[in-house]
């Protein structure tokens, strides 16, 4: 049985994650092969997940860390601290 | 023999616990980005994120004591973020209606179908050299809905596997992984067709690399 395009969306991000069963992935795979659509989904969708995971997109604020490390200094520090 | 990362926890919570109060800092550096993160999911705003991060991260030192060690250290520490957040939104009486958890019964409605694309040109990392184009992602994981956001942020940026997010955020793994697919799809038909641009121009019959 050929799968359809709907159904490769379905388990576009198991895919990415490998978290999909040989099985069902030997299908995508021949789905895939001979369409250039979800193809293109797939390829944009593993593109954009691992351009968000890049450090440079979401930075902590500068001086976060130097901050909150003092704050635990003075906590430390108290009596009973 | 090498000791797991729990025993590692456990043996600097033993020590930090009595007197050896300076390795609190090495214990914490790991899990301060994800607590950030979650807490910029919930409060979307970085001072009141940075603040309740402080606040987290005292309140995880003085209960230290209460510390089971049948969870990973993070996923506890994740948990107490997770709670001062909402301790704010209440507070500040802004709770959104996106902020409800968990909203099951949008698990069955909404549209997740992909952008429609024919090819797709890699944009490489060093695309984020452009101040422009991390902006774009930003904004589109900002402008998600809640459940989708918080795991997109834990599992996509701070790189937690699905075990340990269901954990941070208390749902099942499975409602991890449905969330998961839909933020991707989300995120796939809203920023496909707008950075597409940012792939690098192929070059002519002799440029070499295309």
């Amino acid at each position: 049985m050929r799968i359809d395009c709907k159904h490769v969306w379905e388990h576009i991000s198991a895919y990415v994650e490998n978290d999909v069963k040989a099985e069902l992935r030997a299908e995508i795979d021949r789905h895939l092969e001979t369409c250039e659509i979800c193809s293109a989904v797939l390829d944009s969708t593993r593109n954009i997940v691992i351009l968000i995971a890049d450090d440079r997109v979401f930075e902590i604020p500068a001086g976060f860390s130097e901050r909150l490390h003092a704050r635990i200094d003075e906590e430390i520090e108290q009596p009973g601290g | 023999m090498t000791s797991t990362k729990t025993e590692i926890e456990v043996d600097y919570i033993r020590r930090i616990l009595a007197g050896e109060k300076q390795l609190f800092h090495d214990l914490i550096r790991p899990c301060e980005r994800a607590i950030f993160f979650v807490l910029m999911s919930l409060l979307r705003n970085e001072t009141e994120a940075e603040d309740a991060a402080q606040e987290t991260i005292i309140k995880i030192y003085q209960n230290l004591g209460k510390f089971r060690g049948d969870a990973q250290f993070r996923t506890w520490a994740l948990s107490i973020a997770r709670n001062e957040g909402l301790a704010r939104l209440r507070k500040i009486g802004n709770r959104r209606e996106d902020s409800l958890e968990p909203l099951d019964t949008d698990e069955q409605t909404g549209d997740y179908t992909p952008a429609i694309l024919t090819n797709w040109r890699e944009i490489p990392a060093e695309a984020l050299e452009q101040k422009e184009l991390a902006a774009i992602l930003r904004k589109a994981i900002e402008g998600l809905p809640e459940i989708y956001r918080n795991i997109v942020l834990l599992r996509d940026i701070e790189e937690m596997d699905i075990r340990e997010t269901a954990a941070a955020l208390g749902i099942s793994e499975s409602a991890v992984k449905v969330r998961l697919h839909r933020a991707r799809m989300l995120l796939q038909r809203n920023l496909a067709p707008q950075i597409k641009a940012f792939a690098p121009k192929r070059r002519g019959w002799f440029g070499g690399r295309i």
